[in-house]
């Protein structure tokens, strides 16, 4: 069964699509390992109170260019042959004012699905579409939209999925207002 | 008039294209879901879902709530299957926070789940003919199959529909001493339903006359639009989790992957027809091996429900899917090192299955759009989460 894993991934893309790996970020000193690799050991635990706020944005998966998002795609269905997307999100990484996506792929011959990021800054959330040459991303990129803002020009039809029209506000954000937020309490926690 | 001529006026006669709505509230839109359909006389030309009558922000909901507050959410995702989905959600945690599961919990997950692939097939075929106008009496006998497998559950976990049964590293009781014997009265009836139902259906006039030949799929387009499940496996391609990544104990258990050739709407009733066969097949391996596992029910270091609330994951991410009886149900989290996630993804397979519904409905008739639906099979609160 096709397996890639995240290093070879970003192995191919520096080699066949200069350019289009995102550089790495300058506080990038302690690597977290993510999904993509569960052969090696999953990190330590972090000790409370031990280390300081956890780095969210470490991860050993390939994060490109939002601008080359179209090419690396192709790339990876028509080159790599993981021709079927499985799953397109948004994460919002507040504190680093950033909005990421995933795009997920996997191979029809079985193996471990393939993970693609690209970050966004917050307040211009700007990924081309990838819907006029992978249908089935229409959906997944309208929800994403309605529910992190995310613009992805080129979609034939970006409008909202689950919330009316005139809804303002994107709901999933994290500074998006939660009527609920007084009822969680800490004690809860221990 | 010679028959020319009939055809010069047909093609002179000018009509209208009228939009017509297909719910929010119709009976055959299995729940609140509504379809923008512009039509030409009686012809689909263009079609377009309407979703989120039923969003109440599952994810966002996820993200409140510690890991296991989300499991009993999980079964109002798609309340046919409550056990697939809570088979999803501890995967996902599992993976992300390192947690191992016991064989026999193992085993005792995936007769859960292969019981409700069984259960949701029976309920998605009979719905489907229902939708075709055969009213009731095909429900009748899935309904029937599906009441007996749903006292099983609701003896394993107290509820039929909402079981609520799984727990991160195994479940949250074992099966009591009386449910063995009855899934064995269950498992002898079962063949017997599944070539009755086959008998009824397969050559039945009407089923093939409405199905074949309608909302058909064809391969290319399923892998690029995305679908998942039986529509996927219908369109001929032979992709099914649990052969392409095996979770759980799958690995080490033996059945086949049926595919269609077509990948119409009797393609897809077929198809699930076959699978209850192959579900049916596993359950049995599975008692025959039940008795001989090791380990209990739960992992002992998550056994204390304190354990379960107070998880906290190592910060990271994680994605765990597993083949629901719909499709991929896959669960995206990333940790932050709290108890609680800081995002929770749901890719729901009904929701993604409805991508290519307008391209499958155009140029069907009207009543045809209700067919198609049905053999999609979707569950509304899955899809608007």
């Amino acid at each position: 069964m096709p397996s890639m894993s995240a290093e070879e991934l970003k192995e191919r893309l520096t080699r066949d699509l200069p350019g289009a790996l995102a550089p790495a970020r300058a506080k990038a000193e302690h690597v977290t390992n993510g999904s993509a690799a569960p052969q090696t050991d999953p990190p330590a635990k972090p000790k409370k109170g031990a280390e300081g706020p956890v780095d969210l944005l470490a991860t050993n998966d390939a994060i490109v260019l939002s601008e080359r998002i179209p090419d690396v795609v192709r790339y990876v269905r028509d080159t790599l042959g993981y021709t079927f997307l499985t799953d397109l999100t948004a994460v919002d990484y507040m504190a680093d004012g950033l909005i990421e996506l995933i795009y997920r792929f996997l191979h029809l011959d079985g193996g471990p699905t393939m993970a693609i990021k690209t970050r966004v800054p917050r307040d211009r959330a700007v990924v081309p579409s990838i819907t006029p040459f992978w249908p089935g991303a229409d959906l997944q990129e309208r929800e994403a939209y309605d529910m992190y803002g995310v613009d992805f020009p080129g979609h034939p039809n970006l409008v909202r999925v689950y919330m009316w029209d005139e809804f303002e506000g994107f709901p999933m954000r994290k500074d998006f207002p939660r009527q609920g937020d007084k009822y969680i309490e800490e004690e809860d926690e221990a | 008039m010679p028959q020319n001529s009939k055809l010069i006026v047909n093609a002179m006669l000018k009509t209208q294209e009228l939009q017509l709505n297909i719910g929010p509230q119709h009976p055959s839109t299995h729940g609140v879901f509504r379809l923008i359909v512009t039509v030409d006389g009686e012809t689909v030309i263009d079609l377009k879902p309407v979703f989120g009558y039923l969003h109440r922000n599952h994810e966002q909901l996820g993200e409140v709530s510690t890991y296991i507050q989300s499991m009993p959410f999980t079964d109002r995702l798609d309340y046919f299957n409550s056990m697939a989905n809570n088979f999803g959600l501890s995967i996902a945690v599992e993976k992300l926070a390192g947690i191992e599961v016991p064989q026999r919990a193992n085993y005792i997950r995936v007769l859960m789940a292969e019981l409700t692939r069984i259960l949701n097939h029976a309920a998605a075929v009979a719905f489907m003919i229902n939708d075709m106008g055969a009213w009731q009496t095909p429900l009748a006998y899935g309904m029937r199959e599906r009441e007996k497998i749903l006292d099983l559950f609701e003896m394993a976990s107290g509820a039929r529909m909402m079981c609520n049964y799984f727990r991160f590293g195994g479940v949250v009781r074992d099966l009591p001493p009386e449910f063995m014997p009855q899934l064995h009265d269950l498992m002898r009836g079962l063949p017997t339903f599944f070539d009755e139902f086959e008998r009824l259906l397969r050559e039945n006039e009407i089923l093939m006359l409405r199905s074949q030949g309608v909302g058909i799929l064809p391969k290319e387009l399923a892998a690029s639009y995305s679908v998942t499940g039986p529509v996927l496996r219908a369109s001929g391609i032979a992709y099914d989790i649990r052969k392409a990544e095996p979770y759980s104990v799958y690995d080490e258990l033996d059945f086949d992957v049926p595919i269609g050739s077509v990948g119409d709407v009797y393609d897809r009733f077929l198809i699930r027809i076959e699978e209850m066969r192959q579900s049916y097949r596993l359950v049995q391996q599975i008692i025959e091996r039940l008795p001989d596992t090791t380990g209990g029910h739960i992992n002992p270091a998550m056994a204390n429900i304190g354990k379960q609330k107070a998880l906290r994951p190592p910060a990271g991410d994680a994605y765990g899917r597993v083949e629901s009886p719909k499709g991929e149900l896959g669960f995206y989290l990333v940790s932050d090192g709290s108890t609680r996630p800081y995002r929770y993804k749901v890719r729901a397979p009904s929701f993604i299955n409805l991508t290519p519904l307008g391209d499958m409905c155009r140029g069907h008739k009207v009543a045809d759009v209700v067919v198609i639906l049905g053999s999609i099979d979707i569950v509304m609160g899955e899809v608007d989460r």
